[in-house]
């Protein structure tokens, strides 16, 4: 068991070398695209981490994506980089805490109707603010951050995110999230307080999210509130999380890259009706694929080997 | 003041109606509609197409656009959401591949409008002159959309109270297994009040339409809206959407015209809380045991 | 019978619950002795389960006290109940299909304080499925066991968690006459490890067999109290049951 967590470490130390490589290629279409592999990979991850689990579907990962890329937006010029990140960090774990803590202890159908507006709350308020405070709407990004800078945060945003992922799977609230997502009700019954295990994880994810905004933030020269919030984010992401499978830390990322570069494709050939396939692509993934590849792997696995179903959480 | 308040009736009495579609929806056939708000301005564009393109007026644009989205959603229930009743082995189940299934079609839908008509805002301009009510002057189409909520709720009121197929629907809402067991076809009653929901936010389209601006976005926040409204009142309970639909129409009038008619979101969000702070069930919800 | 010594584990004073104007539980009061076997009887609708509800912690009680082990544990959220020492099986029984046998008693026990080693768990998971007869059974998925099996996997769940107090909420319902002895005796051992047991019943056979004392409700309100074999010949009770169930028809 040691030895296999030791070799795969190793493993993903030498991936993690080399993909740090890619922008020395110095092609700055491949780097573009790198970028967005792992824009989506870390989004659908972290996604997954939450919702896969206790199954709670959220449609606010732009909300947070948002308020990552508006604080450095606002910030970004007057303020360090690192504490930039730091203040977006904290601004995404008090948002989701908040959220969190007055949806989550009641049943899953007010949360997602509160994380299906918040992205459209949020950017009502700020553009609110904008109009009648700071008197600005829409603001440019000077800040001094290359395309390769961003591409070596996300990377290092991945490589956090599967650790961490990896390291709550083995850990009591990992378990607990398990036990909710089969059975709330036998979870409060086991002694699990099961309001702060979905709260703190819900947390941690979206803290992941606007991360990802605020690093990604810089890609733009110009962001007003519509580029920040843009709703097409939590869809693709949602998508992509579930084509992967969410029940599992690696099934996101199975969606995320495939569709990244599906998204990529269709989004330059048919720009006008891009919505339209999107959502085509979606209910057939909904209908077709319930439990995603990864849940497709294991039953393939399953019914090729007739060993029994294997448990252990990646 | 007393502007504000006749205004935030009217607009009340409109959330109550769209939000009664809904709660059908949500409540009888166990659906929850993300896609809800598309459907609506589906019909408010259709409205406009025969207004400006035929010069029907919107009442009789009625008659022609509510009985084709109840045949629509009669249609949508049976293809695309039958087999996810089928298939779900308990109510979260169902209620999370709806949610997934739904939001996937507010894509599509929404989708297909922008490639239609683009991103621009529309409106045209129907019985747009100013009236004396109530010792205030408003405007005419905003009355007659008004009368015709009004005789919409009770009509659905009465169908639901008075009739033996409304009977049913009630039953299925408060159980659906003890309904199959009184010989309810339960497949079909929902599927008809899901389909009647359809028929209900198309209604509510075609009037906004006659007094609001909308674009092919606008969907969401009435999605949105709607959904506030159904979970404040008491999910499936007509008189909880009214008083609910009420209270959102008058807040958001008094927080536009007192403090800015920029946060109305923020304000549905607000009273959505602390609804559900203090009655997590809904104003007219029951507890369950 | 045996009658425990002490303060009771389970005291209940006063409870109430109404459901808009149904008064499920009506100013129920009764106490249960360390080690004591209580069977809560009752016609369906009569309030068993809602009580139930309400000392897991399911329910908030309107009005009235519940003490476990002498602290008031009314209002409380259930999982600070459970990790008080108070387990409980449903009516309807829970497993968690998705996970396999040991997994599904390890949710019983990882989150009881003080937190157990790993080492020591996998010795505790092991006993327990030795003790309600899933021995070999480890890894399988809870969602294959037969349904015998599934209730021994909800008991042992509940077990794991040590409990000073189990309620068992229609536990031996549905099972055939030869499972029915092996669960009526299973039930009985554990009253030799000191658990106090608080269970619903419809099978009278289980409840002569296992009960010290009964409790009897009818529309919500307590209508006996005493000893089994006393009160299952009370008149007042055989008539709550005949003429509950010509009500509920």
């Amino acid at each position: 068991m040691t030895a296999r967590v030791a070799g795969f470490g190793a493993a993903a130390l030498t991936a993690l070398a080399l993909l740090a490589l890619v922008p020395r290629l110095g092609n700055a279409y491949y780097l573009a695209l790198a970028i967005s592999l792992l824009q989506y990979t870390v989004l659908a991850t972290a996604w997954g981490m939450f919702s896969g689990p206790t199954r709670y579907v959220s449609l606010a990962t732009t909300a947070f994506f948002g308020v990552g890329a508006y604080t450095v937006a606002v910030l970004g010029e007057i303020l360090p980089w690192p504490l930039v990140l730091l203040i977006a960090a904290a601004l995404g774990a008090i948002v989701a805490g908040i959220v969190g803590l007055s949806t989550l202890r009641l049943s899953g159908v007010y949360f997602v109707i509160f994380t299906f507006g918040l992205t459209e709350l949020i950017r009502q308020l700020v553009v609110w603010f904008e109009v009648n405070k700071s008197r600005v709407l829409g603001r440019y990004v000077f800040v001094d951050i290359t395309q390769a800078d961003i591409y070596w945060q996300l990377l290092a945003l991945t490589a956090a995110v599967f650790l961490l992922g990896w390291l709550i799977a083995r850990s009591r609230l990992g378990f607990a999230l398990r036990v909710i997502g089969e059975d709330e009700t036998v979870a409060k019954h086991c002694g699990i307080n099961t309001t702060f295990a979905k709260v703190a994880l819900f947390t941690i994810s979206a803290t992941v999210m606007t991360l990802v905004g605020a690093i990604m933030a810089p890609r733009w020269t110009y962001i007003e509130p519509s580029i920040a919030f843009n709703s097409m984010i939590s869809f693709q992401v949602l998508i992509m999380a579930l084509l992967g499978g969410a029940h599992r830390l690696w099934g996101p990322v199975l969606g995320a890259v495939p569709l990244t570069l599906l998204f990529e494709l269709l989004s330059a050939r048919f720009p006008n009706t891009f919505t339209i396939i999107l959502g085509c692509i979606f209910l057939l993934i909904v209908y077709m694929l319930p439990r995603g590849v990864a849940g497709l792997l294991e039953k393939l696995s399953t019914t090729a080997g007739g060993k029994t179903r294997q448990r252990a959480t990646a | 003041m007393t502007n504000a308040i006749l205004t935030g009736l009217m607009l009340g009495g409109m959330y109550a109606l769209i939000a009664m579609g809904l709660t059908l929806q949500y409540g009888v056939a166990r659906i929850m509609n993300l896609s809800y708000g598309e459907f609506l301005i589906a019909a408010a564009f259709a409205s406009h197409w025969l207004f400006t393109g035929w010069a029907i007026s919107p009442f009789v644009g009625l008659a022609l656009v509510v009985p084709l989205a109840f045949v629509l959603n009669f249609a949508i229930y049976k293809l695309l959401l039958t087999p996810l009743v089928r298939r779900a082995p308990n109510r979260d189940a169902l209620e999370v591949d709806s949610i997934l299934a739904t939001f996937g079609l507010t894509f599509i839908i929404q989708g297909s409008m922008l490639a239609l008509f683009g991103g621009a805002y529309y409106s045209y301009s129907f019985l747009a002159f100013p009236v004396q009510f109530l010792g205030e002057t408003v405007a005419a189409n905003r009355l007659a959309a008004l009368g015709i909520t009004i005789l919409l709720g009770l009509a659905l009121y009465a169908a639901l109270t008075r009739t033996r197929a409304g009977t049913a629907v009630r039953a299925v809402a408060v159980d659906p297994f003890a309904a199959q067991l009184v010989a309810i076809n339960v497949p079909q009653a929902s599927a008809l009040t899901f389909a009647l929901g359809g028929a209900l936010v198309a209604a509510a389209g075609v009037l906004v339409s006659t007094f609001l601006t909308f674009s092919a976005s606008s969907g969401v926040v009435f999605t949105m809206k709607a959904l506030i409204v159904v979970v404040m009142g008491g999910v499936g309970n007509m008189l909880g959407c009214l008083v609910a639909g009420l209270a959102l129409g008058l807040s958001e009038a008094l927080v536009a015209s007192y403090v800015d008619p920029g946060l109305t979101l923020a304000v549905n969000f607000a009273l959505f809380l602390a609804v559900l702070l203090v009655k997590p069930a809904g104003l007219f919800g029951r507890a369950t045991r | 019978m045996s009658q425990g010594s002490g303060t009771p584990v389970l005291t209940i004073n006063g409870l109430r619950r109404a459901f808009g104007g149904l008064v499920a539980v009506n100013d129920l009061s009764f106490a249960v002795a360390q080690g004591e076997i209580m069977g809560l009887l009752g016609p369906n609708g009569s309030g068993k389960t809602t009580a139930l509800n309400l000392i897991s912690g399911v329910l908030r009680p309107d009005a009235g006290t519940i003490r476990l082990m002498g602290q008031n544990i009314a209002g409380l959220a259930s999982y600070r109940i459970a990790r008080l020492g108070l387990a409980r099986t449903f009516q309807l029984v829970r497993v968690l299909d998705g996970m396999d046998c040991r997994e599904n008693i390890k949710a019983g026990l990882a989150f009881q304080r003080p937190h157990l080693s790993a080492a020591d768990a996998e010795v505790r998971i092991g006993a327990l499925l030795d003790r309600v007869g899933l021995a070999g059974h480890d890894r399988r998925p809870a969602a294959d066991l037969t349904y015998i099996d599934r209730k021994r996997l909800e008991l042992a769940r509940a077990l794991a968690a040590k409990p000073r107090l189990l309620l068992l909420d229609e536990w031996l319902a549905g099972l055939n006459p030869s499972e029915l002895a092996i669960g009526i005796d299973l039930i009985r051992s554990l009253r030799a490890d000191g658990i106090t047991i608080v269970l619903v019943e419809h099978v009278m056979s289980a409840v002569r067999a296992l009960c010290d004392r009964c409790i009897v409700m009818s529309s919500g309100r307590k209508i006996a109290e005493g000893a089994t074999a006393d009160v299952l010949s009370d008149a007042a009770v055989v008539k709550a049951y005949l003429g509950g169930v010509a009500a509920d028809a």
